[in-house]
């Protein structure tokens, strides 16, 4: 369980770290809070030739919430996002879902960019990003790019990155002040990666009808999906107990899981159901969310 | 290359490998053995220490990561010779047999109750579902840090009758 060896630099700069990354050649890869990447190279997944640690590089670390929504740098933490009150109300579903992601030690060393650029299917922070029409924005000495989150996530563990490019921030768009959102997911253990999870928003009509609805699961596939299907069952519809079911019965008809030791396919394919059902009921705000109203 | 940090208040140099682990770093190098290894890969928490007093897995650390920073091993808990309170009142409840985990649990409870002393058994218990125990079944491990809150400056604990035997020597 030791990694292999590699070569170590700790630039001081983003064009000293993207310099890096484009002389390796692909053979260079960038070191966050290493809370995916280490156990990859204890387990010999990987061999890079040179691990750029992203430390010391200034302006990666900051949370900025403005009039284009909250920008999260690369090297914000799960910690500091636990921390910034601010998110409660600029980005709630956000701040509700990183309540689910690992463990407090894991927590204060686990970032965003590794987050994104590792891709596991099971993530909280790329569900969110999917469901959210997220932007990551991408840099390298070739220049920049931002990539819509519903293009960046090719497979497990696969992404739109280019070997030498770095993530610098993902960018949330504003959060709409009548959206209701909740955030769902099943684990063994708190902190684990959970079996499957749901984040569910939408806003409500006078009629409390469902407007703008994003459904998204992960761990329901080899990466975080935006459910069309369900999306449409529940769109333009009164959110009553009929909607939510129909909703959900798509939602489960809609993931393609697989089989691994924690749970099989067709129980996570039920499982998204529930967790759609208990996302969108939860969602609701008082009085719709008292299903015997519905 | 070489790296300098400070560990338990003491500055201190180590010529690693940029793939030495801080864990194997502080014990192979360093000789603190305190610092227990169990997975290598981020499950377990026995090898937790805390880092500018955040509590982090060494094993997923790098030495040359931690250069200029301090470090806060399980050897920097006590007083000397003395228990620190925390340590005290692991033993006075058993929160340990085995005692693999108990470097980790410590460590973990004491960066937790030195920005949280007010942590409530939900988050004692969240914060300690990072660490695995094999022994104890984690109630006295719980209700250890819980006891030892007030010596952090959070509230008494009034906890389980059954937990105490009186004159705190057990066995
Ligand atoms: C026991 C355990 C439980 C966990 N549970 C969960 C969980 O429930 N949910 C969850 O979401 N995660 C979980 N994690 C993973 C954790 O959240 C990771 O911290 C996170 O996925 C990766 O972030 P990092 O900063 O540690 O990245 P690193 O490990 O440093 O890097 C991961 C990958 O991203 C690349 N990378 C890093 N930064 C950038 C960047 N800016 N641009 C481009 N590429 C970059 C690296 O090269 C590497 O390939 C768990 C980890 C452990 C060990
Ligand atoms: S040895 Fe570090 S978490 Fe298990
Ligand atoms: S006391 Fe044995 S593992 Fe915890």
């Amino acid at each position: 369980m030791k990694p292999p060896k590699f070569d170590y630099a700790s630039p001081d700069s983003l064009a000293e770290a993207l310099e890096l990354l484009a002389r390796g050649q692909g053979e260079a890869r960038p070191l966050a809070g290493g809370q995916s990447l280490m156990p990859v190279l204890a387990f010999r997944l990987a061999a890079p030739a040179l691990l750029v640690d992203l430390r010391q590089v200034p302006g990666l670390d900051r949370i900025d919430i403005g009039p284009d929504g909250v920008r999260l740098g690369a090297r914000v933490r799960w910690r500091d996002i636990e921390r910034d009150a601010r998110l409660c109300t600029a980005a709630p579903l956000l701040a509700e879902a990183i309540g689910h992601v690992a463990h407090y030690q894991i927590r204060n060393r686990g970032t965003v960019g590794g987050s994104l650029a590792h891709a596991d299917p099971a993530a909280e922070l790329p569900g969110i990003a999917v469901a959210s029409d997220a932007l990551v924005e991408v840099a390298s000495v070739r220049g920049q790019r931002t990539i819509a989150a519903g293009d960046f996530f090719l497979g497990a563990l696969s992404t739109a990155l280019e070997p030498d490019e770095l993530i610098t921030a993902l960018v949330l768009p504003p959060w709409p002040a009548r959206r209701h959102a909740a955030f769902e997911e099943l684990s063994r253990r708190r902190g684990d990666f959970a079996m499957a999870g749901v984040a569910v928003g939408f806003e409500l009509d006078g009629n409390a009808r469902a407007t703008g609805t994003r459904i998204a699961a992960i761990g329901a596939a080899d990466r975080p999906l935006r459910l069309r299907t369900a999306e449409s069952a529940l769109d333009g519809r009164t959110v009553d107990a009929r909607a939510i079911a129909e909703a959900a019965a798509a939602a489960s008809a809609e993931v393609d899981p697989a089989d691994d030791l924690h749970a099989s396919a067709a129980y996570r394919r039920n499982l998204v159901g529930v967790l759609v059902e208990r996302a969108i009921a939860r969602a609701c705000p008082p009085p719709f969310n008292r299903r015997e109203a519905a | 290359m070489k790296v300098r940090f400070t560990v338990n208040d003491k500055p201190v140099s180590a010529e690693v490998e940029p793939r030495t682990t801080l864990s194997l770093c502080l014990r192979d190098h360093l000789r603190l053995t305190g610092t227990h290894v169990g997975c290598e890969h981020g499950v377990c928490g026995a090898c937790t220490v805390i880092i500018d007093g955040e509590a982090v897995r060494s094993c997923l650390t790098l030495a040359v990561q931690v250069e200029g920073r301090s470090i806060t091993t399980v050897e920097g808990l006590a007083h000397g010779e003395d228990l620190s309170p925390l340590q005290a009142s692991f033993r006075r409840h058993n929160a340990l047999q085995c005692g693999f985990c108990t470097p980790g649990m410590l460590t973990t409870a004491h960066a937790l109750l030195t920005e949280e002393p007010h942590a409530d058994e939900a988050r004692v218990r969240e914060v300690l579902s990072g660490n695995l125990c094999r022994c104890t079944g984690y109630i006295p491990i719980v209700h250890a840090v819980l006891d030892a809150r007030v010596a952090y400056g959070g509230p008494a604990w009034t906890g389980e009758a059954h937990a105490h035997h009186g004159d705190g020597e057990q066995r």
